[in-house]
């Protein structure tokens, strides 16, 4: 049993502090969950008491704590379709206003960062293959980096467990995989569909190749980094997208805490942000 | 059924058909004046890797008014860091412009180092604004002195908002030293319904915190 | 219920402006920007904007300007509060789509009557 205790007041200080870094609100009903996880960082860093913890928090010059206590507030979980309403934007919103734009044939860019496991991307690819009736007139290349190679290994083998493919239509995983080696093993057409590369986003030779994307999917990674790593990431995207491109952020992220570059557009399933068409 | 074609490699194209210029120092300063804005955001992000850029940078700035190239800028300057590159920034804080002189204390916050040699100074300024603006810097700055910056505000400082800007920033980061000029500051401006309303607040957090 | 957004990076300064409103029976949200401001508007009409001028990433004269352009969503009125008094500066917010433009810091009463009187609750 911990002596550590979080009183209402340091809640309500560090509810704010969270909010502000990340645009995420804990209410009075997370306060059990949200003096857990502070009482086990407290303890993890030796701090001895939150108004020690909060201190250094606050103060860190690497902002490494922030990064821990985020991974422990967030459930970072990959799966195929998750946050599936973005999906339903890609296909039935951002490819329709981008395909209008156009004034060639030449392919749509999407980029998926970070491609984790590979599940996105893949994601992405039976989305417009199965809901979008675009893809018989237009070209899309769907590349997908990450900086953890072991990851981009995993995306390319294309196996996954039970509960990563958990939330597909029955029929799309017949369609798509195949039961292999106690897994669901994705199909040859779709792993040649998505190019894998290893890209460090932080590092701007690794992202200068990048160009002319339409559509950038980023969901779950920005807020994981400080403030100016987050602007230097949205600066990078904003020079890698053509002008009226998308950015996707994950549900619990905003832009509100990362960049003013974009512009906030509403679309029916989501809310997404564009690269101005116009000169800012 | 593979619709989707599958991406040559994109990391073997290195040549940008946009950065036509010569990118030595004399070519990338031309581009910064040029009629395309994504070739001076370029201009300014290659001119950011080269030494004593900063007063070409400035220059620039002054006269921008795109937004994403100025946000390129401020982005250098901040990264540059040198002393001509912060007076920029601080010059921004003048500005008539809203979103630059927001953008300049965006930045300001995460140079705690290059910050603080001035941040006295731009505390007492004459003009109330860029006091304020000095205090939203605080908000963000990982520096040990940020407590002791705020208590010689609500101690000395006259003006109503710029102690009210302070006392927010101490509900976060006050400690038990900061309480009698937090009283003090509440009888100073005992007729303030939000003074006294944020006072209460922060001391209210630095008392009923676990110690 | 009357429903109305609080736009301020200061944390005090939302959580005043949101009791004083609150205790008048008025339903409260907060947004820490502009960008947070235009994410929650668009998805949710309010009733009223209370909106800070100076702010990170999207201060209050951008929020007004992107917000007053889009066709599709309820156009409410907006209070427009700031440290600075300039005649510019209320230009500014006026040209930006600010019904009113105040001065900080608002007293209780100050902001409760303005709030009746941009809701059409003054008979």
């Amino acid at each position: 049993m911990s002596a550590i205790t979080i009183s209402d007041e340091d809640f309500l200080k560090f509810k704010e502090f969270f909010y502000r870094k990340t645009g995420i609100v804990f209410d009075h009903s997370k306060r059990y969950f949200v003096d857990k996880r502070l009482i086990d960082r407290i303890e993890a860093t030796e701090s001895g008491n939150f108004r020690i913890y909060f201190n250094m928090l606050r103060f860190e010059a690497s902002g490494n704590e922030l990064q821990n206590l985020v991974n422990t507030m967030t459930v970072n979980e990959t799966y195929f379709f998750r946050e599936e309403y973005q999906f339903k934007c890609l296909v039935n919103s951002l490819m329709h206003e981008i395909t209008q734009r156009k004034t060639d044939k030449s392919p749509i860019r999407i980029w998926s960062v970070p491609s984790s496991s590979g599940e996105e991307p893949y994601s992405i690819a039976i989305y417009l293959l199965e809901y979008w009736a675009g893809i018989n007139d237009w070209d899309v290349e769907i590349m997908s980096s990450d900086i953890d190679t072991t990851m981009i290994e995993h995306a390319k083998r294309g196996h996954y467990s039970a509960r990563s493919v958990q939330h597909l239509p029955k029929e799309f995983l017949a369609k798509y995989f195949h039961y292999q080696d106690e897994g669901y093993q994705i199909c040859d057409d779709l792993r040649a569909a998505v190019e894998f590369s290893r890209v460090n986003i932080v590092n701007s030779a690794d992202v200068r190749p990048y160009r002319n994307i339409d559509i950038i999917f980023c969901r779950n990674l920005l807020i994981y980094f400080d403030d100016a790593s987050r602007r230097q990431v949205a600066e990078m995207f904003f020079d890698a997208m053509k002008t009226g491109g998308f950015v996707c952020l994950g549900h619990s992220e905003s832009m509100s805490r990362i960049s003013s570059l974009f512009r906030v557009r509403k679309f029916p399933e989501a809310i997404v942000y564009q690269k101005p068409l116009e000169a800012l | 059924m593979p619709i989707i074609k599958k991406q040559v490699p994109k990391i073997q194209c290195t040549n940008h058909d946009d950065r036509i210029n010569n990118r030595d120092f004399t070519g990338l300063v031309e581009e910064l004046y040029s009629e395309d804005s994504t070739a001076r955001r370029w201009a300014v992000r290659d001119l950011a890797e080269m030494p004593d850029v900063s007063s070409v940078l400035v220059d620039r700035l002054v006269v921008e008014n795109n937004a994403g190239v100025r946000t390129a800028i401020l982005n250098a300057l901040a990264h540059l860091g040198d002393d001509v590159a912060i007076a920029g920034l601080v010059h921004c804080l003048r500005s008539e412009e809203a979103a630059l002189r927001n953008e300049a204390i965006g930045v300001l916050k995460e140079s705690p180092n290059e910050v603080e040699p001035i941040i006295s100074t731009l505390l007492t300024d004459s003009d109330s604004d860029v006091r304020i603006f000095a205090v939203n810097i605080l908000e963000s700055l990982r520096h040990k002195n940020v407590e002791q910056w705020l208590l010689n505000v609500i101690e000395k400082d006259s003006h109503l908002n710029v102690c009210a800007t302070a006392v927010d920033l101490l509900s976060e980061v006050g400690s038990e030293r900061s309480i009698p000029a937090l009283k003090q500051l509440k009888i100073r401006f005992e007729d303030e319904p939000y003074i006294c309303f944020s006072v209460d607040l922060a001391l209210k957090r630095i008392e009923e915190g676990s110690h | 219920m009357k429903q109305i957004l609080v736009i301020d990076d200061a944390a005090t300064v939302r959580l005043y402006h949101r009791n004083i409103l609150e205790s008048a029976g008025y339903s409260v949200d907060e947004a820490i920007n502009g960008i947070e401001a235009l994410e929650k508007a668009l998805v949710k009409p309010y009733d009223l904007y209370v909106v800070d001028v100076n702010m990170p990433k999207l201060d209050g004269y951008g929020f007004l300007n992107e917000f007053r352009r889009q066709e599709d969503a309820v156009q409410s009125p907006a209070i427009m509060v700031s440290t600075e008094m300039g005649e510019n500066d209320k230009v500014l917010g006026y040209a930006a789509g600010a019904n009113l433009y105040l001065t900080k810091p608002l007293k209780p009463t100050e902001l409760l009557s303005y709030t009746r009187l941009l809701l059409g609750e003054v008979a």
